[in-house]
Order: C-alpha cells, then structure tokens, then sequence
C-alpha cells in the first residue's frame, strides 16, 4: 500500500470516525458541565451554607484528583463493585440485571465524569464571576424591592455570566482535549482509533500528527466561537474593550 | 383659613415616618446609638455631619438594607419589624434611594433600568413599565438617553436616571445619600436642580449632603450627628446662624474654608 492510499483508503476515514465520536463525547459532556457548574457556583457562592458545604467538597473531590482515576473509576470501579452487589441482591431473589444496573458503559462513563470534573471548574469561574459583582448592584436592587432571588435572576446573574465566559471557554477548550482521555475506557474516538491505526501499521509519526492537526482544528472552531459569543455579550462598559 | 387648613391644624397628623432608638454596630464598633427622627408628609430633613458619623449606616439601617440591632422604622403606622421577609421587600418598595456612587445596573440601558423593577417587582407590563419609565427620564432631562447605557453616561447623568428609577417605584420617602458626592463640580448643578424640583413637587426627603448652601435653602430641619448620635437638630436659620455657637456652625465653616463656599 503506498502512502497515498493509506492516508485516503485507512488513516483519514478512521480518524474520521474517531472524530465524530468524539464530538459525540464532547458536546453532550460540554452542555453538562456548564449547567452543572452554573448551578454549582451559584450555589456556593449565592446559597444557603447548609448547600454551601456538600457543593465544596463535591468540588474540592473532582478537582483534587486526577481526571483519569475519575474516569476508571467509574468505568472500571463501578463494574467491579458490583460484586459488592451481587451478594446484596441474590438473596432477594432479583435477576442479574439489577446490580449490574449499577455499571456504566464506556460511552456513558466518558460523558459522567467529564461533565462531573468539568463542572467542579467551572463552578470556580462562576464562583469568581458572582462574588466580583459589586455590592452596590446587590443594595440597589434590594432598595428597590427586588428579592434574593429576583436579585440573583436579574441583576447579578446577568453581569456575573458575561464575566465568567473567558473562564468557562477555556474550561471548555480543556474538554475538547481531555476527552481524548476516553481511549483509557476502551472507546475508540480520535485518538483511540489513532492509536489502533499507528500499532496496526507501524506508523506512529503520521498517525499522531494528524490526530494533532484535528484537535487543533477543532480548537480553533471552538476558540472562534468562543470569541463570537464574548462580542456578542458585550456591552459598553462591560467586557471586551476592543467590540 | 380654608376648611381643609382648619381640619389639618387641628388633627396632627402622624409623621409619615419615624424612626425609633436605632442602633447597630459593625464588627464590634457600634455605629449608631440610640437614633430617633422623624419626617412629616412632605418635608425634607438634611443630616450632615463629619465622616464616619453613621449617616450612611443610618440611611440603609431605615432602609433595612441592614437590619438595626435595636429600633424600628414605622412607616404609614406600619412597623418594619412587625414584616415577614416578603413584606420587607415591600416595605423597601416604599423608599427610593439615591447613593453616592449611582449604582446603577451596569447591563442596563437607562430605560431599563428605570423599567426593570416596575415590571419584576410591581408585575408592570412590559409597554405601561418603559411608558412610565420614558416619562420619567423625561422628567430629569433624559429623554435623549434611553438607549445609553451607565458607562455612556456622565455622572451626573448617571445620578439623574438613578433618580429616575427611584421614582417610577413611587416612593413614599426618598432616602439620599450624598448624592452629590461623586461627582464633578461643574455636574453638581444639573443633579441638585433635579433634587429641588422633587423638594418643591412635595416629596419626602431625608438627605446626607456637604452642599450646606443648597441645603440650608430646600430644608426647614437640619440634624447633625457625630460618633453615631444626632448632635444637634433645628430649623438651618437656627443652628447656622453666624452668631449660632453650634456644633453644626462649626462644622459648617470648616467645610466652607474647604471648599471656599
């Protein structure tokens, strides 16, 4: 096979596929991870202190470990809880299915512990972001009348959102790298389906450099529209200078 | 003497608002101590004194922006104290207030943020709350501006849609916490005009302000507090008289050495 041919007939329509099962991984681990952090930081940083507590040590857990222990552990840790399981649910007369409810897939544990760890970051950026809103915005809304959370709604959340975008983005770029992560739970996205094709064809200088060449690309996509959405929300006087 | 003048002279009428023995402390330091007034219908009350004296603790402490350690606020007979939390924001609704530092909603064009708590607070439609609020942008000389948002203002544009937004709330009182503060000398002028008109229309006023000369024409009291007490109180021909011997005198004409005034 010349080389020609192993880029158009093998290398490209793999990491094609890779690709798209990445995206696959991405964008619903993505979607997660921002409104799981909204909630997050709004909860620890606006919230009572009986939800202040639990969401600190959710945070303090899922950003002071190492994202591939998380994901293992859901993936490998979970299967082989169960069994813990099995013992528990035998003797109730249930049928196998029940406790191996309890194990995740690889697709669905790649998406769960994205979105949990990427949430706990972003939960500091939007942490950051709320508490940077000036205490005078919070007066004059409550000496007009406004409640906590009609405060919270229209006054801090607005100002607090435009601030925390940079942040979340490049929260949001991190994703799109780690996920290549999911080759550790046997999924076969980009660089997994590049690894297979560099072992099988003993080619590991091309295959590498052009899975680098699609992340690249697709952060460049990512980092565009990144930028669009922060000129979008600027308004005079708050955010970019340059809009 | 018309019938009307007959039946207000003799039933006194309860002040509008009275404040009753407040007093709080911050972080240890007690700020105010034991501070009672009182503001009838209409009248506009002027509280100077040194910085640090608790004007500004006092203002936010009738407010209840910060819940007093003693006291009560009875506005319209009503106790503050006796509120539930929701009844509080209610009460709140009752009392504009304007503050040194504008706070206006820096994501807010200037009509909206006049608009904004007519329609979340008082449930206003969208079309009556921006008609309400146009007139009363209008009213400070703002109607050019209502696409502008707070950082293409000036300040003292700024102070007058924050006036603005006060009073599409309808207040009952207006709180003012040097108002004037802020801003440059030249932009003084068009924020205070906009205070008189509100004074002459019959709006109840208490205001915290260094423009004793403005002041001393607008009010009929004027309280001086100093370490959190109110010093002094009287009538401006009173307490600044130049043979006055007055705390509120003495302090006055350290402020006009200052500022030459």
């Amino acid at each position: 096979m010349g080389t020609w041919e192993f880029y158009t007939e093998v290398l490209i329509p793999v990491l094609n596929r890779g690709l798209l099962l990445s995206i696959k991984i991405i964008i619903p681990s993505a979607i997660l991870a921002v409104l799981l952090g909204i909630l997050t930081g709004a909860g620890r940083a606006a919230g009572p202190s009986w939800l202040k507590k639990p969401l600190d040590l959710y945070v303090a857990i899922f950003r002071g470990t190492p994202l591939v222990v998380q994901l293992t552990m859901w993936y490998f840790g979970l299967t082989s809880a169960t069994r813990w399981l099995q013992p528990l649910f035998e003797p109730m007369g249930l049928p196998a299915w029940t406790w191996m409810m309890f194990t995740m897939r690889p697709f669905t544990a790649a998406i769960f512990s994205f979105a949990l760890c990427g949430a706990a970051y972003h939960s500091e950026y939007i942490r950051g972001a709320l508490l940077s809103v000036k205490k005078g915005q919070f007066l004059a809304a409550q000496s007009l009348g406004f409640t906590k959370l009609q405060t919270f709604l229209y006054i801090t959340a607005p100002v607090a959102l435009r601030r925390a975008v940079p942040g979340c983005g490049n929260e949001l770029i991190y994703l799109i790298k780690y996920s290549s992560l999911a080759i550790l739970v046997t999924l076969k996205e980009l660089t997994g389906s590049s690894k297979h094709i560099a072992s099988l064809y003993f080619r590991h200088l091309e295959c590498y450099f052009l899975t680098a060449l699609y992340y690249l690309a697709m952060v460049t996509i990512a980092t565009w529209l990144l930028n669009r959405l922060e000129r979008f929300l600027t308004l005079p006087g708050l955010g970019r200078y340059d809009a | 003497m018309t019938f009307d003048q007959l039946l207000t002279a003799t039933e006194p009428t309860p002040p509008l608002m009275e404040v009753r023995n407040i007093s709080k402390s911050l972080g240890g330091k007690l700020i105010l101590d034991d501070v009672s007034l009182s503001l009838n219908r209409g009248q506009l009350k002027v509280l100077i004194g040194p910085s640090g004296s608790g004007k500004s603790t006092l203002l936010q402490c009738i407010h209840f922006l910060l819940q007093p350690d003693r006291g009560d606020v009875i506005l319209d007979g009503k106790s503050a104290w006796e509120m539930s939390h929701f009844n509080i924001c209610s009460f709140r609704q009752k009392i504009g207030m304007i503050f040194q530092d504008f706070n206006l909603f820096d994501h807010l064009t200037a009509l909206d943020n006049v608009a904004i708590a007519p329609r979340k607070v008082k449930g206003l439609r969208r079309t009556e709350a921006y008609q309400r609020a146009k007139e009363e942008l209008a009213r400070v000389g703002l109607s050019d501006k209502f696409d502008h948002y707070p950082a293409q203002l000036s300040g003292g544009q700024k102070q007058r849609v924050s006036i603005a937004r006060a009073m599409a709330m309808d207040p009952k009182i207006m709180l003012l916490d040097e108002p004037t503060s802020a801003l440059d000398p030249e932009l003084i002028g068009e924020v205070l005009n906009v205070i008189a008109v509100l004074a002459k229309g019959g709006m109840t006023m208490l205001m915290v302000t260094h423009q004793i000369g403005f002041a001393r024409h607008l009010t009929d009291e004027i309280i001086f507090m100093e370490a959190g007490r109110v010093v002094e109180q009287g009538s401006p021909k009173f307490l600044l008289d130049d043979n006055s011997e007055s705390r509120t005198a003495l302090f006055c004409s350290h402020l006009t050495e200052l500022t030459g005034r």
